[in-house]
């Protein structure tokens, strides 16, 4: 059969629209391995930064007060409600069952193991991760960063490194204490129906807690606090020359971190498991 | 009067090329400043003007030619001869670029702690004094950037600029969006500096009275390369359409 020319001309605009999805494919590709390589750059200069004599100590001791400032109000409120709302939730199952008396206990190392970092890991990338890709990132449209490296000062080492270190060390200890308010609040829900006494409740809760539960718990959230610090500083540090970058940066810094807390979750889970 | 291209040439550009992707922003740039001079770089938005003296400072690598700071050449620079450079060359920003979390002193203590170590708090505290009132501003000290207004900032900015006491400053767009009275000082205060501290300055603007106010020596640039340089007469004489554009 031989070809009209409208049907020649349909051909070539589906070659053509072939072909410029193939290049829409391969910039894609190009840019996401460019990122990468962006990604493992920063990396690299954020660790050789770490071990560097000139560590801002001042600097790295403001960052960990005001991270543990901003986020210590936030953490107590969702710590009390997420205790209560377990215990509520939890208790009309164990009725059911007949083990009341394992609430506590249940409740407890749902917290320490899983609740309690996840949760303060997730608010912490809100507060924390959005205020560091915010403030970075409106120090870059306003050159303050350039005025910096003009002045001597290289910024990953006074910006960048006491943040990240300063995250790193704050969402274990805010994690330990979300896990103590949480505790606090399961007592309050038990109290709603029950009449349990503080150290009774405490005897049920931690007679249930090993060592092995707490441990991994900790370790994990090294890691969270390291990711939210990692990846607000970087979304901040590399934000565009506009003020709607500020925004952005802020933005992608809390997806970004919300997205890999889950995923090093699973993969620590995946680990804890093993042992 | 005194030629001032007799003097001791402190910055030599020649064949500086800059490229962001595709776009060529300098596209063999030569230029030099001599001692006390006040070269200033005119030119459209885009021109190409900030990129050039962001590679003076290295904030930005070029990507051919050379640029000659003193006597360090500052392609390959090593970070010992760099911070030799920066302490050279001071940089006023085009917003300030003051630190928004810390005061005017704690951001001039900044700038002068980061580049000597040596400096007791007297010292600190008699020099933040000192350039304060040379910029006349002598009540700033405890005042955040935010409580500043924009031709304060710039101030504070070359506070922040001659409190290390460079032998060269660069100025990106000094005037930028400020009232003429304002301007007017700013420009004024530009030639207080050299007059005082006897320092050689690059000033990018676009803002012809602060360029007729300022230069020794005038550089145009158009499509990232230097369409004429000369004194300030030999610019308002030229029947050049493209240098009327800025004078008329």
């Amino acid at each position: 059969m031989i070809n009209t020319p409208n049907k020649a001309t349909q051909a070539h605009k589906k070659n053509l629209k072939f072909q410029s999805f193939i290049s829409f494919i391969k910039e894609k590709c190009i840019q996401f391995f460019i990122d990468i390589a962006h990604v493992i750059a920063y990396l690299k200069l954020v660790f050789k930064n770490v071990f560097t004599k000139k560590f801002e100590f001042e600097e790295f001791l403001k960052q960990c007060y005001q991270i543990g400032n901003k986020s210590v109000g936030l953490i107590s409120i969702t710590g009390i409600i997420v205790g209560l709302v377990l215990t509520i939730q939890s208790r009309p199952a164990l009725v059911e069952f007949g083990a009341l008396a394992m609430l506590p206990g249940m409740v407890a190392i749902s917290i320490i193991r899983e609740m309690g970092p996840v949760i303060t890991a997730l608010i912490c990338a809100g507060k924390i991760g959005s205020s560091m890709g915010a403030e970075l990132g409106s120090m870059r449209v306003s050159e303050q960063i350039d005025a910096m490296e003009v002045s001597n000062t290289n910024p990953i080492n006074f910006l960048i490194v006491p943040r990240v270190l300063a995250a790193t060390i704050m969402i274990p200890i805010l994690t330990l204490y979300a896990d103590a308010i949480g505790i606090f609040g399961s007592w309050l829900g038990v109290n709603l129906k029950d009449n349990l006494s503080l150290e009774l409740f405490m005897n049920q809760a931690f007679s249930s807690v090993e060592f092995i539960d707490i441990i991994p718990a900790v370790i994990k959230s090294f890691f969270f606090g390291a990711v939210i610090g990692l990846v607000g500083c970087y979304k901040g540090y590399n934000a565009g020359r506009g003020t709607e970058s500020v925004g952005i940066a802020a933005n992608s810094a809390v997806v970004t971190a919300s997205l890999l807390l889950i995923i090093v979750d699973l993969i620590a889970v995946q680990i804890t498991d093993l042992l | 009067m005194m030629d001032i291209k007799e003097n001791k040439v402190v910055i030599d550009i020649q064949n500086l090329k800059k490229s962001f992707g595709d776009l060529k922003v300098l596209d063999g740039v030569s230029i030099q400043l001599h001692e006390q001079e006040n070269l200033v770089i005119l030119g459209k938005s885009g021109s190409g003007k900030s990129v050039l003296i962001k590679c003076i400072v290295n904030l930005l690598t070029h990507d051919e030619g050379s640029i000659k700071v003193g006597d360090f050449e500052l392609t390959d620079i090593n970070e010992e001869d760099l911070i030799e450079v920066r302490k050279k060359t001071g940089f006023l920003f085009q917003g300030a670029a003051l630190y928004d979390s810390m005061t005017v002193k704690e951001n001039l203590m900044f700038a002068l702690s980061r580049l000597d170590k040596s400096f007791s708090k007297v010292e600190i505290n008699t020099k933040i004094n000192e350039v304060l009132d040379n910029v006349g501003l002598p009540d700033a000290m405890d005042k955040m950037p935010s409580e500043l207004s924009g031709g304060m900032k710039k101030r504070i900015g070359l506070a922040r600029t001659l409190i290390v006491n460079p032998k060269i400053i660069l100025y990106d767009e000094p005037t930028t969006g400020l009232d003429p009275i304002t301007s007017n000082e700013i420009s004024e205060l530009i030639n207080a500096t050299k007059s005082k501290f006897k320092n050689s300055s690059i000033i990018i603007s676009h803002d012809i009275n602060c360029v007729k106010k300022v230069a020794d020596r005038i550089a145009m640039l158009k499509d990232g390369k230097i369409y004429k340089v000369g004194i300030l007469d030999e610019f308002v004489n030229d029947n050049d359409p493209y240098i009327q554009s800025f004078f008329k």
